[in-house]
């Protein structure tokens, strides 16, 4: 099995991926994360002008059969949700990093992306 | 502890693999959604090695079998089986089982199926009572030697009518014949967990993947397996009962047409007491009208909020689309559309009662 990793994000341990755009950055899970689960049926998700703190819980993915706690890359005030989860939550399995991002968030502070894996490593993380 | 292996562990391409009673098992090929969906609208496949058999033969095997399950086996003709319960002596489940009265062709007399990893326990307490009671049956856990292969959906009897040679359509519900499929010789039974017509079929373990391969259709794990049992309200053991985490009767666990009360057997007179008292809690079907997935261990609520019990099985009904759950609440909850709420990560979400089956099957 091969996962889709892109090389223009970076990545977690527990499988989220942010992409920054300026001070914007938008947050999601990995494809390895969506087969982990299987289908996705609900989704959890802070409202907007919430905090992330780095490496914290934000939400929740909840598949036919298991919960996950879905982790913040990096801190920040929540700017935008995805809300098409809500009613699609299979957007997450269908396409994991376009159509089923999860958050955007204005970023505090840079440097904790230095802190993230590059695609090259997450990729030999979930060899 | 080493998980047991299915005859079949070696067959398989890519599964995603659970422990499930002691056992390595796969609980996802492709996906639920799509395995499910196969076996409520063409056909499916699953391994379910992990079942227990144990066969009991000679002179009492009637009677010792009788006095160790729930419902009436004197009832069965060679050929026919049936759904039991098995309880200790409070009538607390223990295991639930489908007895079978082997073909007259078959050299044994009955066999039973006991649940995921109860195999040896089951057996050991047949062997006990068999003793205690002075009984002549021979009791043989054939667990390792078999493979069980559940064959599940409307077009089921198309798919194992090209490779047997048996007629499929001439066996009727919770019958069993023998006969060869795929040219290897099986027991195959008109029984299932998924409220579809289909097929249970046991060959020997050396031969499994020559019937496995030979069956054309969606292999399906574990996961599918719960989703379309839990559609049709059916029990899970070890989630809906278990005699220490959730010591239940069969009238509490809504099993009670299988008691046999005019049949002698461990757990009758309790059962009976029971019966006549009723029971305080009763397994319903609860729909979660909010937002989310009821789960195994989650409280549930009156509507204002007061505790009433719990859930034991939860999902999100592929065929449904809408969060659905087996919980044990006080009686008088058994009404459909009684307004009840269900506790998620300390947020109580709506919910009300249904009838089971969700489906319409």
């Amino acid at each position: 099995m091969s996962f889709n990793v892109p090389d223009d994000l970076r990545y977690l341990e527990s499988h989220e991926w942010v992409h920054t755009d300026g001070a914007t950055a938008r947050v999601g899970i990995t494809d390895f994360a969506q087969d982990e689960l299987g289908d996705v049926v609900f989704v959890e998700l802070p409202d907007g002008g919430d905090n992330l703190t780095a490496g914290e819980a934000f939400g929740v993915v909840e598949s036919i059969k298991a919960v996950s706690d879905v982790y913040a890359p990096i801190s920040g005030t929540v700017t935008a949700v995805n809300e098409s989860l809500f009613d699609r939550p299979e957007l997450l399995n269908e396409d994991p990093f376009g159509d089923g991002w999860m958050l955007e968030v204005e970023v505090g502070d840079e440097g904790e992306l230095d802190e993230l894996l590059s695609a090259e490593e997450y990729r030999d993380q979930i060899v | 502890m080493t998980l047991r292996q299915s005859p079949l562990a070696g067959v398989y391409e890519d599964p995603t693999l659970t422990d499930f009673g002691g056992w390595e098992m796969p609980v996802e090929f492709d996906s639920i959604r799509i395995e499910h969906t196969a076996v409520r609208e063409t056909v499916g496949k699953f391994d379910v090695s992990h079942m227990g058999q144990v066969t009991v033969s000679g002179p009492d095997a009637l009677e010792l079998t009788q006095r160790l399950t729930t419902n009436d086996v004197a009832k069965l003709s060679p050929g026919d089986a049936q759904y039991a319960g098995i309880t200790d002596a409070d009538g607390i489940l223990l295991d639930d089982t489908v007895v079978y009265r082997l073909p007259d062709e078959s050299d044994d007399d009955y066999l039973f199926i006991p649940n995921a990893g109860h195999d040896g326990e089951m057996t050991e307490r047949w062997v006990t009572h068999r003793d205690e009671w002075g009984l002549t049956a021979t009791v043989t856990n054939r667990t390792e030697e078999y493979a069980m292969i559940a064959l599940q959906g409307p077009e089921a009897q198309d798919t194992l009518t090209a490779e047997t040679a048996l007629s499929p359509d001439s066996l009727g519900r919770f019958e069993v014949a023998s006969g060869a499929v795929a040219g290897v010789e099986s027991l195959v039974a008109r029984t299932g967990y998924t409220g579809e017509d289909g097929f249970e079929l046991l060959c020997p373990a050396s031969e499994a993947e020559t019937v496995w391969s030979a069956l054309n259709c969606q292999p399906c794990g574990l996961g599918a397996r719960d989703t379309l049992r839990l559609e049709m309200g059916f029990l899970l053991s070890g989630e809906e009962f278990n005699p220490r985490d959730e010591p239940r009767t069969p009238y509490e666990a809504d099993i009670g047409w299988t008691v046999a009360l005019d049949t002698e057997f461990v757990g009758r007179d309790a059962l009976a007491a029971r019966k006549r008292e009723g029971v305080a809690e009763t397994l319903v079907g609860l729909e979660l009208l909010d937002r989310g997935v009821p789960r195994h261990g989650y409280d549930v609520n009156d509507a204002d909020g007061e505790p009433l019990g719990h859930v034991t099985s939860g999902t999100m009904s592929p065929t449904l689309g809408v969060p659905i759950a087996l919980a044990y609440l006080p009686t008088e909850y058994t009404d459909p559309d009684t307004p009840v709420q269900v506790v998620i990560r300390g947020e109580p979400k709506e919910a009300r009662t249904r009838a089971t089956p969700f489906i319409d099957r």
